[in-house]
């Protein structure tokens, strides 16, 4: 019995070291590259954004971002484990190393970066949190809902502005907090709450493929909040924070530059020495991120340039008719402005 | 000359069975401590190397989120400690609430399948069996959608009585506006729960020596029930209602109780209720049939054989599981995150996820569910020892 006591402990003792072996772990590349695939942190099924299709494949706007890293890795699109988290579990994943980044629709905030001990990568969707209600209730503005009752995701940024929106303006509300996403959306659908709130495109996306009948339900005018919608990385792995840093760049820039997934291997012909240090026929910028140089070429080659991504999972190419707005390219009046790659 | 060999040799100390066994238990000891001592280090160590911020101070700061429903007043003005007392008391709300349910569905369901009607006892059966063998997750969630999804609108809100409002935000109700004179009622109470106890001492101490019995429940009734309405009337009779009613998008006064509360509460009765029915049957045929058959030998009538001389020897059976099954619901009542009503760990979730401290929040956690059910252990194995058999 004691000795039994005693092997218990060993044992015990032995898969503490085994953890404090795994969180000393080396930089998260290696690890990538020993595991020969990304593991990437996604939400739990947004349309658009990422959600598993009818064959199971995952496919969206942050699927995209995860397989251009995966492209510029490995040369193939393909080599990405996709972990779905609730908002609730995500930070934990990342921290422990669960997952190498977040691509789910995280807003930078201060707190974030510093406290939680995350890095956030460049912006790749600008958002803003709106108010969905049911179109029987005949609101016309958000500063109508005083009393309402709101349905909302808890350990989002989305609780607390709602809360500093409602303060700011003295109303009341009462939220009903639910964990997970369907949860929320069946509770709001059923007429449990009057008002729905998340980010805006979330909320139009959700509207056009959860709602029973989307044209029962209107969103607000009103946006109550910036939402910079980022991936994310841990803190302390510098490399990695880069790779995942200029990998976005490379997809916004391409884009400037006029780079396709159609004309990438006619443009390896180019005689602009931007488009030539970035596709990698002037060496240099991938052996700098301890990448093959031809990262770029791969991740526009194989997943396309920023705006294919959001014209094929957000755009015109799908049925949520997302405008660019504040997600073109600084050229055609949007935020969009990658650093230079040189 | 073999004795005097045996007292002569000493094992050496590793084999000797004394040492040895202290030597083992201080061993292991040492390691359980190193063990903990190592795993906290290291937390420690990953945080501060991954910069996540680690202490306590998080609670002083403003919590800045909403909480549907709360018994104290708060606001997101208030700190991350007030957010978590509220969770706190919804916690023991919702646990006391369903205790005192639980009990009495299941010592009644316990009752009834030990009946003499045959439906009586088949109808009781079928409803241990069924909620009994159903994971209280689903059934969370089965109550929950029921009452979701059956309630009209609030602006469609069924009234079934005057003020009652049935819609699919909840039951609102009225309740009764503070008045002065409630204060005095309250003591009025408390000073006829005290002399009806004494009243009864007295009557069954008289009753032990003399034979002579006194009508002790009749008088006992009258002072609990007698003394607060005396001074209600004599303060005027003051009653204003605080009614609800439909302002805007939901109600407004009286007192409302959410479908979240609502499907948790139903949800831990009927679940909890099943266990208690088939400990309290397995109390009351514990108890021999002899016992039942001399009591009534001696004339005593079939309540009072129930009461003096079945109950008693059953409740010292009943006590002891029971009160595993009231730490059970109060645990169970942690189900609540699901279905969204704002308990303990629901608020301790949003609350690590604002702040990052993941460690601290379970750290709480498990320190308040760790108290709660040490307190409900102390007062029910205190309890126990007042009904245990007493031997002689």
């Amino acid at each position: 019995m004691k000795i039994k006591g005693i092997l218990g402990a060993l044992a015990a003792i032995g898969i503490g070291l085994g953890l404090g072996a795994t969180a000393h772990a080396g930089p998260t590349l290696d690890k990538v590259k020993q595991a020969g695939q990304i593991s990437c942190g996604q939400g739990t099924g947004l349309a658009g954004f990422g959600a598993p299709d009818s064959q199971g494949r995952w496919a969206g706007f942050n699927v995209d971002i995860c397989r251009a890293l995966s492209a510029a890795i490995f040369g193939a699109a393909d080599k990405v484990k996709y972990v779905p988290l609730t908002a609730q579990q995500r930070f934990t994943a990342l921290q422990s190393g669960e997952v190498d980044l977040l691509s789910n629709n995280t807003t930078d905030t201060l707190q974030r970066d510093t406290e939680l001990g995350l890095n956030f990568a460049p912006v790749v969707f600008y958002d803003g949190q709106g108010f969905m209600v049911s179109k029987k209730l005949g609101v016309k503005s958000a500063k109508e809902l005083n009393g309402a009752t709101v349905c909302v995701a808890p350990g989002t940024t989305t609780e607390l502005n709602l809360a500093d929106y409602f303060r700011a303006n003295k109303m009341e509300f009462k939220p009903v907090v639910i964990e997970k996403r369907d949860e929320v959306l069946s509770a709001f659908f059923s007429g449990r709450c009057d008002v729905y709130t998340t980010d805006s495109s979330a909320l139009n996306a959700d509207r056009l493929s959860q709602a029973p009948n989307p044209d029962d339900y209107v969103i607000l005018p009103e946006r109550i909040s910036k939402e910079p919608l980022a991936p994310v990385v841990r803190h302390g792995d510098d490399q990695w924070d880069d790779i995942v840093r200029w990998v976005v760049y490379a997809l916004i820039d391409a884009e400037e530059k006029g780079i396709t997934s159609k004309n990438v291997d006619d443009k390896l012909k180019s005689d602009d020495p931007g488009i030539k240090r970035m596709l990698g026929v002037t060496p240099g910028m991938g052996k700098a991120l301890g990448l093959d140089e031809k990262w770029a070429y791969n991740e526009i080659k194989l997943v396309g340039n920023y705006g294919e991504i959001f014209d094929r999972t957000l755009g015109k190419d799908t049925e949520l008719k997302f405008e660019r707005g504040l997600n073109n390219l600084w050229t055609h009046g949007g935020l969009l402005y990658a650093m230079p790659i040189r | 000359m073999a004795t005097d060999l045996l007292q002569r040799t000493r094992p050496p100390l590793w084999r000797d069975p004394a040492t040895r066994e202290v030597l083992y238990q201080v061993l292991f000891v040492a390691l359980i401590v190193a063990l903990g001592a190592f795993l906290v280090h290291n937390t420690l160590v990953n945080l501060r190397r991954q910069n996540i911020a680690s202490g306590f101070g998080f609670l002083d700061r403003e919590a800045a989120f909403g909480i549907g429903e709360s018994l104290i007043a708060y606001s997101p003005a208030d700190t991350y400690a007030r957010a978590f007392v509220v969770g706190l008391t919804n916690t023991l709300y919702v646990a006391a609430l369903g205790i005192v349910l639980a009990t009495v569905l299941g010592t009644v369901m316990g009752i009834a399948r030990l009946s003499g009607n045959w439906l009586v006892r088949k109808l009781a059966q079928v409803y241990v069996e069924t909620f009994r063998n159903i994971p209280l997750l689903l059934q969370l969630f089965f109550w929950w959608g029921l009452l979701r999804e059956t309630g009209p609108a609030p602006r469609q809100a069924w009234q079934p009585l005057p003020d009652f409002f049935v819609s699919n935000r909840g039951i609102a109700f009225p309740t009764l506006t503070p008045q002065p004179a409630y204060h005095w009622m309250a003591l009025a109470l408390s000073i006829g729960i005290l002399a009806a106890i004494a009243v009864h001492r007295w009557a069954r101490r008289r009753q032990v020596r003399t034979g002579q019995q006194f009508p002790s429940g009749w008088v006992g009734a009258g002072l609990i029930f007698g003394l607060p309405l005396l001074v209600f009337l004599a303060a005027g009779a003051p009653l204003t209602l605080d009614r609800p009613a439909l302002k805007g998008f939901n109600f407004v006064g009286g007192h409302e109780v959410s479908p979240e509360f609502a499907a948790l509460l139903l949800g831990l009765v009927i679940y909890t209720g099943t266990f208690i029915a088939e400990i309290v049957r397995a109390g009351i045929l514990a108890v021999s049939r002899g016992q039942s058959e001399a009591a009534m030998a001696l004339g005593l009538r079939p309540g009072h054989c129930m009461r003096l001389i079945v109950l008693p020897q059953a409740l010292r059976v009943i006590v002891p599981p029971i009160t595993s099954q009231y730490l059970s619901l109060t645990k169970d009542s942690s189900l609540a995150v699901a279905i969204g009503y704002p308990d303990l760990v629901s608020i301790a979730n949003t609350t690590m996820n604002q702040t990052g401290q993941a460690v601290e929040g379970i750290a709480m956690i498990m320190a308040v569910y760790l108290a709660i059910s040490l307190l409900i252990s102390l007062f029910m194995n205190l309890y126990n020892r007042s009904v245990a058999l007493v031997e002689r």
